[in-house]
């Protein structure tokens, strides 16, 4: 791995409490790591486990869903979903040989906008140890 | 899809903000590139009228039919530039932002690494902005109804307007009496009204104002539905005395067996009340209420021979018999009104509240002022030998804000004045008092605070900054130990009465109402409003609104303005009759659905049901979607075995390609 890696990390955030979140971090100017990019979901019980391993195979290094806090969901309990389906996610990636540092869970809230930059740099900084991911042949899409 | 898609991708400068930190116009070459992408253009404020006017010619000349904007957060404008491309003939759900500001710019500070990103988050809007589908919006009646919760000064003064203007009001309050934390206090700073002179005409006029119907000694117990269309169920607990016999005469409290055994809410625990009480003497409704954990007949089944209260009341109003009662409804719009809990100061516990009888809070002082209160107004006090009248008196402010140990961060924007305001009280009542105010800051902030404070001072009040470290007892004395820090000198003074300037902390029960309604709170543990400054009564929830200090400390100047901002963005649906219904919902494919049912399991609002269909002659259940009940949060997709679930918008089809161009782009 050479010392100027720089990880391609893939982020869902739930549209409510995470992608606020990341917005007021935005608002207060708060830096982090510019190797997150974000696909705004509705609820991250919209995030099907899928889209981890599609994430993965179309070459991000790591991934990380964020939402609300649990009992704080908007749609009341889609982020248990998340949580259940992902947590298990977890276990079956690390099974097939997935450093688990590669995939990340998260709580933001609207108003953590300094709780995203530390989970943005916590991600980033596992994604980076990890190194760059070749574990799943490529399947690119064409879009 | 029929048309090919021809997409224009604006991206704008705003100002600095964006193209300080991302160059806006390699980003506009970089887009040009991009499959079916017809134009990219760059413009100083896209939301701007000639912004959106350079998109509205774009799509006539060039004929596009798909729109990106990469500006600022969705959440920020979204809606302006669906409503542009509408404008311009383009249906509003063929709109992509791309949030470059929020999410890109001011969050990197170089050039050469917020551009690249911006390039990525552009394409992945391009990958996805293709594949959208055109959507309509429905609508549907909205209940000319609101239901406000909380009945203090915010629910009083918002249900008031809501019901001048026509509309149904519920008014559900807690307590056994309207008035909450405003009908306790005795003046109101900066102008010494008197609290209750100038609210008791309004708890009266809501009482009985004809568009409102008042329920007290009641709770909220669950909230379904959506904006226009809440379905309320709220419990009417039982009173042990019959509202409509009641006549408030006070007989009952009179002769109860347990007189003035128990602690006075009202009067902060410093004055006694019966099990059966009314919680003050100008208590809106004036009706009895008998407490169930202190009747000796509620607790024990056994009050003497007979209950003495059902004995004296001349009208025969006190049953036993009485249960709680459920009372169903509709409305179209609901203000949240809880209000705040005073902070407890036994957190602080350097400052001996808990130790020493004369050592007190603000509200407690409040009502040992008031002529309403225990004392007939009088300041008297027990230093722990002897009721005393006080002759060294000292106020401490911020006790409980301010303060990262107790977790309050916040200015709680009253015990400025409330101390101000009651030190002059003191100084009415006990002329020869020496006074003294320890302060950090002093915050007079509002109409004519700051001439308040001004005038306080003037009446030989002193002002010593410094914050206590501690209050110990000496003698009859309390003493307090500080370091004047203006003069750097360690002060330990010798007083009668410390009066603690507590703060304002969120509601203990205001877990209960987030569950409700699906409500977030701030860092500061208030209500979260949808925006701090262009969105401050409304909340995530569509039709839901806050007023007072549910929401953040504040006074009453500013309460009563927030309710009446809560009551008029309240009545915009109630005005309206209509709603329009968020057509991002999701829809079923019927030829792939298998009818397990997954979906039905899952869906928080049971907005799916399984209907049967005839296919090729053989009868199969498959899932349908009612669209005015389902949110969009596409937990079902999600679950789906067959991916025959999916939101609108946000379909598989429409997510993966963005994941690809995220990918792609290293």
């Amino acid at each position: 791995m050479s010392a100027n890696y720089e990880p391609n990390i893939v982020a869902f955030l739930c549209n409510w409490c995470s992608y606020a979140g990341a917005d007021l971090a935005g608002t207060s100017r708060v830096q982090y790591p510019p190797n997150i990019q974000v696909i705004r979901v509705m609820c991250t019980g919209r995030v099907n486990p899928l889209y981890v391993m599609n994430a993965l195979q179309q070459g991000a290094d790591g991934v990380l869903v964020s939402g609300c806090h649990p009992g704080d969901c908007h749609y009341m309990e889609g982020n248990y979903y998340a949580r259940r389906r992902l947590g298990m996610l977890k276990d079956l990636l690390e099974f097939v040989g997935v450093d688990p540092r590669r995939f990340h869970m998260s709580w933001v809230s609207a108003s953590e906008g300094h709780k995203w930059k530390e989970v943005v740099e916590k991600t980033v900084e596992d994604a980076k140890e990890a190194g760059p991911f070749e574990g799943f042949r490529r399947r690119q899409i064409d879009w | 899809m029929s048309e090919k898609p021809k997409v224009g991708v604006y991206v704008c400068h705003c100002g600095i903000n964006i193209a300080s930190t991302v160059d806006v116009e390699e980003i506009a070459s970089f887009a040009r590139d991009l499959p079916n992408v017809e134009v990219a253009r760059t413009y100083s404020y896209m939301c701007s009228d000639p912004g959106q006017n350079l998109i509205k010619e774009d799509i006539r000349e060039h004929g596009l039919n798909r729109v990106i904007v990469a500006s600022c957060s969705p959440r920020m404008h979204e809606p302006t530039f669906r409503k542009t491309i509408q404008e311009a003939g383009v249906n509003p759900y063929f709109l992509e932002m791309a949030n470059i500001r929020e999410q890109c710019s001011w969050v990197h500070d170089d050039l050469e690494v917020a551009t690249p990103k911006a390039k990525k988050l552009v394409a992945a809007s391009v990958a996805k902005v293709r594949l959208l589908e055109a959507l309509e919006e429905t609508e549907v009646d909205a209940e000319p109804a609101t239901l406000v919760i909380g009945a203090g000064i915010a629910g009083i003064q918002a249900a008031l307007d809501i019901a001048d203007a026509g509309f149904k009001v519920y008014l559900v309050e807690k307590t056994p009496s309207v008035g909450g934390r405003m009908a306790q206090l005795d003046k109101t700073f900066p102008t010494l009204d008197c609290s209750a002179c100038i609210l008791t005409p309004k708890m009266v006029d809501c009482a009985g104002h004809p568009n409102i119907e008042l329920m007290t000694y009641s709770e909220v117990e669950e909230i379904g539905g959506y904006i226009g269309n809440f379905d309320v169920k709220v419990r009417k607990k039982a009173r042990y005395v019959d509202f409509d016999k009641c006549t408030g005469c006070g007989d009952c409290a009179n002769e109860c067996r347990v007189k003035d055994r128990f602690p006075n809410e009202f009067d902060q625990g410093m004055g006694k009340r019966s099990a059966v009480y009314l919680p003050f003497p100008q208590a809106v409704p004036a009706k009895y209420t008998i407490d169930p954990e202190q009747c000796l007949y509620l607790t024990k089944g056994k009050c003497g021979k007979a209950p003495k209260c059902q004995e004296v009341c001349g009208v025969g109003a006190i049953d036993f018999e009485q249960e709680d009662e459920f009372v169903e409804f509709k409305v179209g719009a609901v203000i949240v009104a809880t209000g705040f809990d005073p902070f407890d100061p036994s957190k602080k516990p350097e400052y001996g509240y808990d130790d020493y009888p004369n050592v007190i809070t603000g509200m407690e002082m409040e009502r040992l002022v008031s002529a309403s209160g225990p004392t007939g107004g009088k300041i008297t006090i027990n230093n722990g030998e002897e009721e005393i009248e006080p002759k060294e008196v000292a106020f401490i402010k911020c006790v409980g804000s301010r303060d990262e140990s107790v977790g309050n961060e916040y200015c709680s924007r009253v015990c400025c004045m409330y101390t101000a305001k009651q030190a002059h009280l003191v100084r009415e009542k006990l002329p020869d008092a020496n006074i003294r105010i320890y302060y950090m800051d002093v915050r007079a902030f509002g109409k004519g605070y700051e001439e308040f404070y001004d005038r306080v001072r003037r009446e030989n009040v002193r002002y010593i900054r410094g914050n206590p470290s501690e209050i110990f007892k000496r003698g009859n004395k309390l003493v307090v130990k500080a370091e004047n820090t203006l003069t750097s000198t360690p002060v330990e003074d010798e007083v009668d009465l410390v009066v603690l300037g507590v703060g304002m902390e969120p509601r203990k029960e205001m877990r209960d109402i987030m569950d409700l309604l699906r409500l977030s709170q701030s860092q500061d543990r208030f209500f979260l409003e949808a925006h701090p400054k262009l969105a401050p009564v409304d909340t995530a929830t569509d039709g839901v609104f806050l007023a007072g200090c549910c929401q953040g400390p504040k006074d009453i100047p500013d309460t009563v303005a927030q309710a009446k901002g809560a009551a008029s963005s309240a009545m915009i649906p109630l005005a309206r009759g209509k709603v329009t219904i968020s057509a991002q919902v999701a829809e079923v494919n019927e030829a792939t659905c298998r009818g397990c049912g997954f979906c039905v399991e899952i869906c928080p609002y049971s907005a799916i049901e399984m209907v049967t269909v005839n296919r090729f002659g053989y009868e199969i259940e498959v899932a349908r979607v009612n669209e005015a009940l389902c949110k969009g949060c596409g937990s079902c997709s999600a679950a789906c075995l067959s991916d025959s679930i999916q939101p609108k918008s946000f379909r598989d089809w429409q997510i993966l390609p963005q994941i690809a161009a995220l990918g792609a782009m290293k």
